[in-house]
């Protein structure tokens, strides 16, 4: 590696993943360790915050050992050390912050807090150097469904958000209501294939005078409400067809309100994130939207949608290269806001 | 010899630097403000008054529980991120009896209480033997009657000290049958000092750990686990 590389030690724990990774010069992942919690959540039905919090402490050290190793760097020659400090389940995200706070005091490394949105949003930068702001960013996860005008890096409007529960977490939400277990994207996303998305026209919810936010537990009711009336009419419900006509209704808010911003917008670029962005029903809708409008799609490798920490090591070395640094009172902060600092 | 000793098990964040016989600095803060924010500010600020080169310190003494579930991994990651970064040992200091190490010396019965909400406190029953501790009972999350029930079945004068005093001193004037004291203001809550200390002896004994293996010990599940349990002890019947 060349001397003038920058290089970012990437820490991760605002959920239920424990994450490190080294990214260089803001796009070259060197490594990206992951230890995921799913299956030890998945008896719960979701996340257990006191749950996840013991197991981010048991393999913190670990995944950062083994990011380091896998880059073959050592923390010596590491520039800086990005950290994701908000939004997220606060106990989760105290792990990281007080492990990336100590090594950075012990070895006199520059600290950059890293918003985790924001991470979902510079997961696009990895695969596509050649992305740059202004563009629209449709950010969907289990914890955040948000319509993101990226002006410059670090500068975020926030066009629309969810006035309720996230696309993501409806899914869960439904898998569990129709007995796909956790975690629903994926469950959701394989059962609908064998469905039909006609089968149930659940309702699209529009908000007043908002044309970018979202709502989606008007839906999850709906749903809800169908399988009991199903159940009181003794009617067969078709596991597949409920999931496909689900997957239908959300991603057609998502894409719809994506069309609006693109034509609003006149955008030249548009790109998706966050763990939902794997789906591929979403995924080819806003491709499809783009593609008719000759707009550039752009959106990350699953494993770069799904939480990491390389995403965030690109969100730090931008960061870090405006100046921005944190303190050693660098605290958790659960509802951080995008653009805030 | 050096150790770095730390404490964010309950309301107070404490950090301690002791060398061999000599305590080098130790910065105690016991007042409302999240152990995020003060506890790195606080090493610093020792670190800088004593001069302090980080890579000169042997190992890092941490309370390693019970406590605040949240207070305790503040400490322990940072312990394991110091641990990381300097390349040194861990050493998992038992809140409790790090607690009672406070009162080294003295002629009574030592009785930590720890208010652990959901009636109960963290515990245990030690006596010192000139400054050898001797752990009469091990600490543990029980009811105030419990070790209340232990003290008095025992007929030792005692001395109590710790944050679950204030909690439980109505029901201990009430109910205990034998002498007792409560331990002035300098000793009554967890001291870094006496983690440090302790730290070092069990150093001594070779009681190490890597801070990649360091986690706490919470002396209690979650309550999701816990809950779980108990449906599942349900289903069993």
């Amino acid at each position: 590696m060349s001397k003038d590389e920058v290089k970012i030690l990437a820490i991760e724990t605002s959920c239920d993943e424990t994450a490190a990774a080294v990214v260089v010069d803001g796009y070259k992942v060197r490594s990206n360790v992951i230890s995921s919690q799913i299956a030890l959540h998945t008896v719960y039905g979701g996340v257990v915050p006191e749950i996840a919090s013991r197991k981010h402490i048991e393999k913190v050290n670990q995944v950062i050992e083994q990011a380091l190793a896998e880059a073959e760097v050592t923390l010596d020659e590491i520039d800086a050390i990005g950290v994701t400090y908000g939004p997220g389940l606060v106990g989760a995200l105290l792990v990281g912050v007080a492990e990336a706070k100590a090594i950075s005091y012990a070895k006199n490394i520059p600290l950059v807090g890293v918003h985790h949105i924001e991470g979902h949003i510079c997961a696009n930068y990895i695969e596509n150097p050649e992305l740059k702001p202004p563009f629209l960013c449709l950010v969907v996860s289990g914890g955040h469904t948000h319509l993101v005008r990226v002006e410059a890096y670090g500068r975020y409007e926030i066009l629309g958000r969810t006035r309720d529960d996230a696309a993501g977490e409806a899914f869960d939400k439904v898998a569990r209501a129709i007995g796909l277990g956790y975690p629903g994207g994926p469950k959701i996303e394989a059962a609908a294939r064998e469905g039909n998305p006609h089968a149930v026209e659940f309702p699209r919810a529009k908000i007043e005078g908002e044309p970018y936010d979202f709502s989606f537990s008007g839906l999850k009711s709906a749903v809800l409400n169908y399988l009991n009336m199903s159940k009181m009419k003794g009617m067969d419900v078709v596991q597949a067809d409920i999931a496909a006509s689900f997957q239908k209704a959300v991603t057609d808010v998502l894409i719809g309100n994506s069309i609006r911003a693109m034509e609003a917008f006149g955008s030249k670029r548009f790109a998706i994130a966050g763990g939902v962005a794997s789906n591929g029903a979403l995924r080819e809708g806003i491709r499809e939207a783009c593609e008719q409008r000759g707009i550039a799609f752009y959106h990350p490798s699953p494993v770069f949608c799904t939480d990491n920490a390389a995403m965030i090591g690109v969100a730090a070395y931008y960061a870090y290269r405006n100046g921005e640094r944190a303190g050693l009172d660098l605290n958790a902060v659960p509802n951080l806001r995008l653009g805030e600092r | 010899m050096k150790i770095l000793g730390l404490d964010s098990s309950g309301l107070v964040a404490s950090v301690a630097v002791v060398e061999d016989g000599s305590l080098l600095g130790e910065y105690t803060v016991n007042y409302k403000k999240t152990h995020s924010q003060t506890l790195l500010p606080m090493l610093d600020a020792v670190a800088k008054m004593i001069e302090l080169d980080l890579r000169t310190v042997d190992a890092v003494a941490i309370a390693g529980g019970p406590g605040s579930f949240t207070g305790l991994r503040i400490g322990a990651a940072t312990a394991k991120g110091l641990g990381l970064a300097l390349g040194k040992p861990l050493v998992k200091v038992p809140t409790v009896d790090a607690l009672a190490y406070n009162l080294v010396g003295h002629q009574s019965v030592v009785c930590p209480l720890m208010d652990a909400r959901r009636n109960q406190t963290y515990t245990g029953l030690y006596r010192f033997c000139g400054n050898d501790m001797q752990t009469l009972r091990e600490q543990s999350a029980i009811g105030i009657e419990e070790i209340l029930a232990d003290i008095n079945r025992r007929g030792m004068p005692v001395v109590f000290l710790g944050d679950g005093v204030p909690v439980f001193l109505p029901y201990i004037e009430k109910n205990v049958k034998v002498p007792y004291t409560i331990a002035p203001a300098h000793v009554s809550r967890q001291r870094a000092g006496a983690v440090a200390t302790l730290g070092m002896k069990y150093w001594k004994e070779g009681k190490i750990e890597t801070a990649r293996e360091h986690v706490p010990e919470y002396l209690r599940l979650s309550q999701a686990e816990r809950e779980q349990a108990e449906r599942e002890e349900g289903q069993g019947q």
